[in-house]
């Protein structure tokens, strides 16, 4: 959506009617900034870190409190955005309400932020509006603890588990991400996989045999959805002036998808296709 | 589809339309050689229908189920030179223009040349009306402040209730005695207008009767020579059918139906109102006959699905009359606006879904006929299920069924006055006009322009179009200090031109009830009979008269951006607005740069929806029961058909950025491209205005078909509607965007900012999309779309 003040750097887009981030309709916060650079993102644009660069414009209206172009670093400007950020979440409330919705953190890594993250869940909370938080996992325990604790279901990415390839593919290793995921099991945080399909780097017959190994033997997650892979950063990356490195690849197949659906039922997950 | 059904669906579809001039012959010999000046004006237009369907050509279609047609073959429309009279130079219009043309034949134009045109002209209703209007109505009228419907059409725009199911004519007939033997010519005076209007009545059940049984005859006659047995036994059968009805009550599935064809044809033989006239409630009303049927081993599922796909492609056989002037651009098309309601709640409000309710669902989805079109009216006791049945069929892009708030037509007919039992057996006709089925005359009378009307309230009064002062001189906008003021004149000339509009439209209802009354669809509309009046002398139960608001979200943006600018913001003078809008917005980019940063509806933003629920207030306000000729009320809605193009054609440009000549905002939609922030906000913003106090409001919404191919994307527009409803939301729309608009959107970004598209988990607005990823998605949507 079309953001009109420049109200921070933090949320790069708020995208109202969200029906792929979690159950029901839902509004979807996306954070600025990832630790993360995988190939295949669609968001690209979202991933350098909170500047003090003009960001984008936020908001559908100037009555809100303006930030300039400087990071909001105090908590009264904390409180300002946080009470922005629910007034604009709250406007879907009926829509929640009737749908099963609600808000989900999703980015960039929204993990990176756990200033106004926090506070902007504990806010919706009091609220009572159903959150989920949509997380690489690459992130310090204790800050997804703290989110993961807060939020009512985690969507929690599982992409490649060889870690030298995961460092190649996403620029970090995996061992914290899969850590990570370990402990929030031993929590019994409600939580989703993710899995996204990219032909040739995640859809290996050994990477999903770890997948699912690794799931069985360390959590007890058995819920997953396939994310296909669609070469749709294409443009972003040109306007980025950076190389996309999917330029080549093409998406799967729906047979192709079908069969990485079928193996990971056969191991008595819960498979879904797409978001 | 069997081969019956698509070869008659065929037929019908590859038809061209043509123009008839078989009932304007037969209406001409009718009053030059039949009428006696000692018959009133009801007797006498009874004996004309009588005479038309006594004379005219019964024409029965190979293999056809349902029978009966207003023209001598399909697709061949008859015209009304009684009510408006076509010149040869309308004809050759007609038969000439590139869209919506009616063929005429060279002998037409020589019937009309030689007879028609010499016996009518000065004697048509719309001279009358056009000669009875004052000089503040025909400026107004000149200037495009509204259009008139009943200056080529009679007044209508009536859906049948549930009378027919339970009465023959020769039961109203029987009525119509009792009623006769009761009148009083003691001490009523108007004892005698009552017996001429009961006589009428009596004679127009009798021409209907005797319409049918010429049917009855000429299938006879077929039965007799068809070779084929199986051919031979269905006519032998419609036969009886057409015997029995409408002349009895019907019993079976397939009388109700023929029985409700019979009527249809007869009504827009005697004069095809405004809106036609419409089937309304038609899973209600059939259910019982369904259910008998299937009980009794008469009727099958698949034979009821025939009968229904048969009674389909009567309604495409009959394109609208044709219209031509301003009347064809505010409703240029062949569409007569015959509707079908389905769910609901049933009379002693129950969930209305029935069995019935998904095979007319599947009837819809099969035949794909624009006419009838189909509305889906949803309650919150009706099932999801059926929700999601009916968005399958939208899914598939051809803006059927549109979907209705039963819940909110229910509260609305009552906060009229309507009694319970009435309200639970209304609906929703035409576009989304909300009425008492079968018990209620509400007649749209004309579309209203609203941002016009800010046009000439920044120009003191006069109209730039016409250079006449034809508002009030409410002053120059310059000595405006404050909005308020600004709005207090805006509100003044409103109030001002609904006057005008009303009095000319009091004027006319006189005039038709005087001397255009229509007494078969007044036989069938509740009260009539018991009142002894005509449809248009307000015989009905109820009386209402609609005027329609047109371009809420253009006078909303352009009030709005003149508030944040010129008085909020003070970024920009009155005389700089004065001055781009003379200019049309010409070496100005950076005036219309500001105007274009105000708040816009549409955008879940209080700053606009505020201004916009002021602009309905105003104009509820002027409207809302001010009194009609016939005993009832005016009321507003708030539609367009095709009138915002016309207004935007004669309106100059707006504040809102919008050039001269541009189409305004249609019904309660955001101005095009002005929302930008999804379908949530703009329910939200459009859920600000008080739809009970309205007798419909239209509001539309573009998808991708990807947004509803699965059953998670079907799921989520399910819980749209149903939110909007429980804001009392009237109506919406989805419209289903192809190949071929991304194609238009990526030449014209600024028509199409408003689309939005799923891209791949996550959804965006088209034009804001990299031109490569455009590709990508019209790939795929012209590929979903095969």
């Amino acid at each position: 959506m079309k953001l009109k003040a420049d109200i921070n750097s933090y949320i790069f887009k708020i995208q109202r009617y969200s029906i792929h981030d979690g159950p029901g309709i839902r509004t979807t916060l996306f954070f600025q900034g990832c630790p993360l650079s995988c190939w295949w993102c669609h968001n690209p644009e979202s991933q350098a870190p909170v500047t003090k660069s003009p960001g984008r414009a936020v908001f559908s209206t100037d009555q809100i409190p303006v930030a300039t172009d400087q990071v909001p670093i105090s908590q009264g400007q904390i409180r300002d955005l946080v009470e922005t950020l629910v007034r604009e979440i709250k406007k879907d409330n009926i829509f929640y309400d009737e749908s099963g919705g609600g808000v989900t953190f999703s980015g960039g890594e929204p993990l990176g932020n756990p200033e106004l993250l926090i506070p902007l869940m504990d806010a919706c909370q009091q609220e009572e509006i159903h959150i989920c938080l949509d997380t690489s996992g690459y992130a310090p325990f204790p800050v997804l603890k703290n989110a993961a604790t807060r939020a009512d279901l985690v969507l929690y990415d599982i992409k490649i588990m060889d870690n030298l390839a995961h460092q190649s593919f996403t620029g970090k290793p995996v061992n914290l991400i899969l850590e990570n995921l370990k402990k929030l099991s031993r929590l019994k945080i409600n939580l989703k996989l993710r899995f996204p399909l990219i032909p040739t780097l995640t859809d290996t017959e050994e990477n999903i045999g770890s997948i699912i190994d690794f799931l069985v033997k360390e959590t007890i997650y058995r819920d997953i959805h396939i994310l296909p892979f669609h070469n749709t950063g294409e443009g972003k990356y040109e306007m980025l002036k950076r190389e996309n490195q999917c330029k080549y690849l093409h998406p799967p197949t729906d047979d192709q998808v079908e069969n990485i659906r079928q193996i990971f039922a056969a191991s008595g997950f819960q498979t879904t296709i797409g978001g | 589809m069997n081969p019956r059904v698509e070869q008659l669906r065929k037929k019908s579809l590859t038809k061209t339309v043509t123009l008839s001039h078989e009932r304007a012959g037969l209406v001409t010999e009718f009053y030059k050689t039949r009428v006696s000046p000692v018959q009133s004006i009801s007797v006498q237009r009874a004996l004309c229908l009588k005479y038309i369907l006594s004379n005219k050509h019964i024409f029965i279609d190979d293999n056809e189920l349902i029978v009966g047609e207003r023209g001598p073959e399909p697709k061949a429309v008859p015209t009304y030179p009684e009510v408006c009279l076509h010149s040869l130079a309308d004809l050759e219009i007609l038969d000439s223009r590139p869209k919506v043309a009616y063929g005429v034949s060279e002998e037409t134009k020589k019937v009309y040349e030689e007879i028609i045109i010499p016996f009518w002209k000065g004697k048509t209703i719309r001279e009358k009306i056009f000669a009875s209007m004052e000089a503040p109505w025909k400026d107004a009228f000149e200037a495009g402040i509204f259009t008139e419907f009943q200056e080529q059409r009679s007044p209508g725009h009536t859906a049948g209730g549930d009378l027919i199911y339970g009465n023959g004519f020769t039961d109203l007939k029987a009525l119509i005695k009792r009623t006769m033997d009761n009148l009083n010519f003691f001490e009523d005076s108007a004892a005698l207008d009552c017996q001429e209007v009961l006589t009428a009545l009596d004679i127009a059940a009798d021409a209907l009767i005797i319409f049918a049984n010429r049917h009855s005859q000429a299938l006879e006659e077929l039965a007799r020579k068809e070779p084929d047995m199986k051919r031979k036994q269905e006519l032998i059968d419609m036969a009886a059918i057409s015997r029995k009805v409408p002349a009895n009550r019907p019993e079976t599935f397939h009388e109700a139906l023929q029985y409700y064809w019979f009527l249809h044809v007869g009504v827009i033989t005697e004069l095809n109102p405004w809106d036609a006239y419409n089937p309304g409630r038609l899973d209600q009303n059939l259910y019982p006959f369904y259910k008998k049927d299937i009980q009794e081993g008469r009727l099958t599922r698949e034979s009821a699905r025939e009968l229904l796909s048969c009674f389909w492609i009567k309604f495409y056989n009959h394109p609208a009359p044709p219209k031509v002037g301003v009347t064809a651009k505010e409703s240029n098309t062949y569409v007569d606006f015959c509707t079908i309601n389905l769910g609901g709640v049933t009379e002693d409000n129950k969930d209305g879904v029935n069995e019935l309710t998904y095979l007319v669902l599947d009837v819809i989805e099969e035949m794909r006929l624009l006419q009838p079109g189909s509305m889906v009216q949803v309650s919150r006791k009706n099932p999801d299920r059926f929700v999601k049945r009916a968005l399958e069929i939208i899914a598939t892009g051809f803006g059927q069924p549109s979907v209705f708030n039963a819940d909110a037509i229910f509260q609305e007919m009552v906060l009229q006055g309507k009694s319970v039992e009435d309200a639970r057996k209304a609906g929703a006709s035409g576009c989304v006009e909300a009425g008492a089925f079968g018990r209620e005359a509400y007649i749209l009378t004309g579309y209203f322009n609203l941002p016009k009307i800010l046009e000439i309230t920044l120009n003191n009064g006069v109209d730039p179009g016409t250079r006449k002062q034809i508002g009030l001189k409410t002053g120059s906008p310059l000595n405006f200090e404050t909005y308020d003021q600004l709005f207090d004149a805006y509100k003044r000339q409103v109030e001002h031109f609904v006057n005008i509009k009303i009095q000319g439209s009091n004027r006319i209802e006189q005039i038709n009830a005087r001397y255009m009354p229509v007494p078969l669809l007044s036989l069938v509309t509740e009260d009539c009979i018991e009142n002894a009046r005509d449809y248009n002398q307000g015989g009905a139960r109820y009386n209402t008269s609609y005027i329609q608001g047109v371009g809420m979200g253009s006078i909303t943006d352009s009030l709005s951006a003149i508030k944040y600018n010129i008085y909020d913001k003070k970024t920009l003078s009155m005389e700089d607005l004065l001055r781009v809008l003379e200019n049309d917005f010409k070496e100005n980019d950076l005036v219309l740069h500001q105007l274009m940063k105000a708040p816009k509806y549409g955008n879940d933003d209080d700053y606009a929806d505020q201004i916009l629920t002021e602009v309905f207030s105003v104009y509820h306000k002027a409207v809302t029961n001010k009194p009609n000729a016939r005993g009832g009320v005016y009321r507003i809605n708030l539609l367009p058909t095709t009138c915002h193009v016309y207004f935007g054609e004669i309106t100059g440009a707006l504040p809102d950025g919008r050039k001269k000549g541009i189409p305004f905002s249609e019904g309660i939609s955001p101005v095009q491209g002005a929302d930008q922030c999804g379908p949530t906000a703009v329910l939200k913003s459009s859920a600000k205005i008080d739809h009970l106090q309205t007798g419909g409001t239209l509001l539309n919404q573009k998808f991708l078909p990807d947004f509803l191919r699965d059953d998670k994307g079907r799921t989520a527009l399910l819980h749209l509607i149903r939110s909007y409803f429980k804001m009392d939301g009237h109506h919406v729309q989805f419209n289903v965007v192809d190949g071929k608009i991304l194609r238009d959107a990526q030449k014209y970004p600024e028509n199409h900012r408003d689309l939005i598209v799923r891209v791949a988990g996550y959804s965006d607005y088209f034009v804001d999309l990299t031109p490569a990823l455009q590709e990508e998605i019209i790939r795929r949507t012209s590929h979903e779309t095969l």
